[in-house]
C-alpha cells in the first residue's frame, strides 16, 4: 500500500513537470509531436529507473554522513555529502553513456527510434532532479526509491505525450502572431499545471 | 600534440579528478565549521522561539552569537528521555560545547514502523527524546521537538510547555519545502503563535492540539485555525504533534505530578498510575 | 573570430538573445524559485556565477581536452563550481540556501550553462567566454527577478518580505491573488513576457 500510494503520487501529485518544472528544456524541444514525444518519454523512464537506485546506494553507503560507518566505527564521523552532486552526475552521464552502447550494439531497432535522445537525457534536468530528490526527502528503502523513479517516469512521460498531443492539434489554430510557437506552449503547459494539481487532495 | 590517444585521455581524467577532489575537499573542510555552526544556531533559535526568548531583531543585528548567549543564559537542562518517562542522557549546554545528541529523523523513522495504537516494545525501548528545560521568571519551561511528513519534505518545530505540562507557552515550526504561500506559512508566527496558552489535556484525556479547517472555535482550548488552502500540511502537522506528545506522555505526567506536588497543589490531571497502567 | 566586440558580448543575450524567452534553455530548475524575490535574486546570482567562471575555466583548458571524453569534463567543470557556490551559500547565507534547497544542485543541469560552454566557450579565448558566460546568466537572472517581482507583489502582497501593498487596501476588500503562488503561474506568466517581448521584436515572431 505504501508503495502504490508513492507510485499515484509521483505520477500526478509530485509530477516532474507539472510541479517542479524539471526537464523543461527537452519537455518544450521534443513535444512537437507524439511519436517523438513518447521516444523521448520511454527514455527518460528507463534511465530514471536505472540512475535511481544506484544514486540511492551510492548516497546511503557513501555519501551521506555516517554512510561509511560499515567500514568500521572509525569511519562514522566521515560526511561526504559535499561530493553528492559530482556523484550523481557522473553516475547519470556513465549509465547514459553504456545504456546507449547496450542498446545500439544488442537492439538496432530501438537504437534509431530512441537512440538520438539518449545523450540528451545526461543534462535532463529531471533525472538529476529524480536524484536530489530522492536525496533530500530520505526514501526509506532502495524499494521505494526505484518506485519513485517508475512513478516520477511515467509522469514525465505522460506530462510530454499530453503536451505534444495538444501541440500537434494547436498547429490548426489562429495564435496571435507574438504568441505563436514558445508563448503558447507555456500558457498551455500552465493550464494544464492547474488542471493537474485537482490531483494535490488525493489521499492514499 | 595528440589530444585524442588513449594515455592521453586516461591521464587527463585522473588529472582532473584528482585537482577536483582537492578543492572539493579543501573548500569543504574550511567551511565545514560555519556551515555546522549554522546548524546549531537555527536549532537553537527555533528552541528559543519556542520559549519565547528569541528576539529575531537582536538576532539580526549580533548574529551568531546572540542565539548561543540566550540559550547558554537560559537553560537549566537538556535532558534525554526514554518512552518510559525516565532521563536517560544529558547534553551539554555551554558555548562552543552545546550539542544535540538526538537525531529527530531517525526517532522519526522508528515511529513510522509503530503501530501508534499499541506501539511494540522494543520499537519503543530504542526512542531518545530530547526535553530543553528553560527557566523563564522563576518558572521552568519544557521544550520538546516534533518532526514528521509534511506534503513534499519534511515538516518539524518545537513545542514548549509551563509547569503543569498542559498549558502551551509557545511553538514554532519549520518545514523544508512545502508549498510557499500556502503549507509553508506554518513557520510564520502568524500561525504559531496561536498555539500560545492552548492546553493539549481535555479533561483527564490528552488530545493534543488540533488544527481546525475552516478555523477553530474562540473557546476552543484545544484547536487552533488551519491554514487556508494549506490543508494537508496542517492535517500533517496535527498528526505529527499528536504523534510526538503521545510518546512524551509518561515523562509530561511525571513532571507535572512532581511540580504540583513542590507546588503542594493537586494534580490537574491523569496520575502516574493510570498512565503506566496504560502503558502494561 | 579575431576581434570579438565585447560590448556586443554581454548585452546581446540580455535583450535580443535572451537565453529564456528567445532561446528556450534553462527554464527547466528555476521556475520555482520564483515565488519570492529573494530567492529568486540569489538564484540569478548564483546562475551568472556559475555560467561566467565555469566559461572561463572551459575556455582556458579548451586546446587540451580530448575530445571524446568532452562533455564529462564539462559537466564536471560545472558541478565543480556549483557545489564550490552551493557550499559557500550554506556557509554564509544559511537561510537563503535552506529555501533554494535542491534547485541550486540542479544548476548542474541548467541547459544554459552546458549551451554556452558548447556553443562559445570552446571556440573562444576564456575573457570573452567569461563575459559571455555572465551576461548569459544575467539575461536569465532578468527573466527570474521579472517573474518574482510580480508572483510575490500580487500573489503575497510584499517584496523582498516588506509589505508593499498597504493594510488600507485589505480592509477595502483587496484580496492577494491566491494563484500567483502555485507554480503553474510561473509558466503563464513567462508566456505573457514572451508575447510582449515578440510584440515589440517582431523578428522573433515564429511562423
Amino acid at each position: 500500500m505504501e508503495y502504490l500510494s508513492l507510485f499515484v503520487k509521483s505520477i500526478f501529485v509530485d509530477n516532474m513537470i507539472f510541479a517542479f518544472f524539471l526537464g523543461m528544456c527537452s519537455y518544450l524541444a521534443v513535444s512537437k509531436n507524439v511519436k517523438t514525444a513518447s521516444g523521448l518519454g520511454v527514455a527518460v523512464i528507463f534511465v530514471l529507473l536505472v540512475t535511481l537506485p544506484i544514486n540511492y546506494l551510492l548516497n546511503k553507503y557513501i555519501l551521506q554522513p555516517g554512510a561509511l560507518v560499515w567500514l568500521g566505527d572509525e569511519y562514522a564521523g566521515i560526511d561526504l555529502s559535499f561530493l553528492s552532486f559530482i556523484v550523481f552526475i557522473a553516475v547519470i552521464a556513465a549509465i547514459v553513456q553504456i545504456v546507449e552502447m547496450f542498446v545500439e550494439k544488442f537492439a538496432p531497432a530501438l537504437y534509431s527510434s530512441l537512440g538520438i535522445f539518449l545523450p540528451l537525457i545526461a543534462v535532463n534536468c529531471a533525472i538529476l532532479g529524480g536524484s536530489l530528490f530522492m536525496q533530500e526527502r530520505g526514501y526509506a528503502n532502495v524499494g521505494e526509491a526505484t518506485v519513485f523513479a517508475l512513478g516520477s517516469g511515467i509522469g514525465w512521460f505522460l506530462a510530454i505525450v499530453a503536451l505534444a498531443a495538444i501541440r500537434e492539434k494547436m498547429a490548426y489554430s489562429h495564435v496571435p502572431a507574438p504568441l505563436k510557437g514558445l508563448g503558447i506552449t507555456f500558457i498551455t503547459v500552465g493550464l494544464m499545471g492547474i488542471a493537474f494539481m485537482t490531483f494535490m487532495g488525493i489521499q492514499l | 600534440m595528440n589530444t585524442n590517444g588513449n594515455t592521453y585521455t586516461i591521464i587527463y581524467s585522473t588529472v582532473l579528478v584528482v585537482l577536483v577532489a582537492a578543492i572539493l575537499s579543501i573548500a569543504a573542510i574550511s567551511l565545514k565549521p560555519m556551515q555546522d555552526n549554522n546548524v546549531k544556531v537555527e536549532t537553537i533559535s527555533k528552541i528559543l522561539t519556542a520559549a519565547n526568548l528569541y528576539d529575531a531583531e537582536k538576532a539580526a543585528s549580533e548574529g551568531n552569537a546572540y542565539a548561543i548567549s540566550e540559550y547558554e543564559k537560559n537553560i537549566v537542562s537538556a535532558l534525554i528521555v526514554n518512552s518510559d518517562g525516565e532521563v536517560v542522557d544529558s547534553m551539554k549546554t555551554k558555548g562552543e560545547e552545546i550539542e544535540f545528541k538526538v537525531d529527530l529523523k531517525s526517532q522519526y523513522d522508528l515511529m513510522k514502523q509503530m503501530d501508534m495504537e499499541n506501539p511494540q516494545k522494543e520499537l519503543l525501548a530504542k526512542l531518545r527524546l530530547p526535553v530543553y528545560v528553560f527557566n523563564v521568571d522563576g518558572r521552568k519551561i519544557r521544550v520538546v521537538p516534533c518532526y514528521g511528513a509534511g506534503l513534499w519534505g519534511p515538516i518539524w518545530g518545537y513545542l514548549a510547555f509551563d509547569e503543569d505540562m498542559n498549558t502551551v507557552e509557545g511553538a514554532v515550526f519549520d518545514h523544508k519545502s512545502e508549498t510557499p504561500g500556502l503549507g509553508a506559512e506554518i513557520s510564520q508566527p502568524k500561525f504559531y503563535s496561536q498555539f500560545h496558552g492552548k492546553q493539549i489535556y481535555d479533561g483527564s484525556e490528552m488530545v493534543s492540539i488540533s488544527v481546525v479547517k475552516g478555523g477553530a472555535r474562540d473557546d476552543d482550548a484545544n484547536g487552533v485555525d488551519a491554514i487556508s488552502g494549506g490543508t494537508i500540511t496542517s492535517r500533517a502537522l496535527e498528526k505529527t504533534i499528536r504523534t510526538w506528545l503521545s510518546l512524551y506522555k509518561p515523562y509530561f505526567a511525571k513532571t507535572a505530578v512532581s511540580a504540583a506536588q513542590s507546588a503542594g497543589e493537586p494534580v490537574q490531571f491523569m496520575s502516574v498510575e493510570q498512565s503506566e497502567t496504560e502503558e502494561e | 573570430m579575431k576581434d570579438v566586440n565585447l560590448k556586443e558580448v554581454l548585452l546581446q543575450p540580455i535583450f535580443k538573445g535572451n537565453p529564456i524567452s528567445v532561446l528556450v534553455l534553462g527554464i527547466c530548475s528555476s521556475l520555482a524559485v520564483t515565488v519570492q524575490l529573494k530567492g529568486a535574486l540569489v538564484m540569478a546570482l548564483s546562475v551568472i556565477i556559475v555560467t561566467g567562471l565555469s566559461s572561463f575555466v572551459v575556455s582556458l583548458i579548451r586546446n587540451s581536452i580530448p575530445n571524446r571524453i568532452r562533455i564529462i569534463v564539462q559537466l564536471v567543470v560545472v558541478a565543480l563550481m556549483v557545489i564550490l557556490v552551493d557550499q559557500i551559500l550554506k556557509a554564509y547565507a544559511y537561510s537563503i540556501s535552506k529555501t533554494l534547497s535542491v534547485y541550486i544542485g540542479l544548476i548542474i543541469t541548467n541547459c544554459i550553462v552546458m549551451g554556452r560552454i558548447e556553443a562559445y566557450a570552446l571556440g573562444n579565448k576564456p575573457i570573452p567566454s567569461l563575459l559571455d558566460g555572465l551576461a548569459n546568466g544575467a539575461g536569465y537572472g532578468l527573466i527570474l527577478v521579472v517573474l518574482a517581482f510580480f508572483r510575490e507583489i500580487l500573489g503575497s502582497g510584499t517584496l523582498l518580505g516588506f509589505r508593499i501593498i498597504p493594510q488600507s487596501f485589505y480592509d477595502a476588500g483587496y484580496m492577494n491573488n491566491g494563484l500567483m503562488i502555485l507554480p503553474p503561474m510561473a509558466l503563464i506568466l513567462l508566456g505573457c513576457i514572451i508575447w510582449i517581448q515578440r510584440s515589440i521584436q517582431k523578428d522573433l515572431q515564429e511562423k
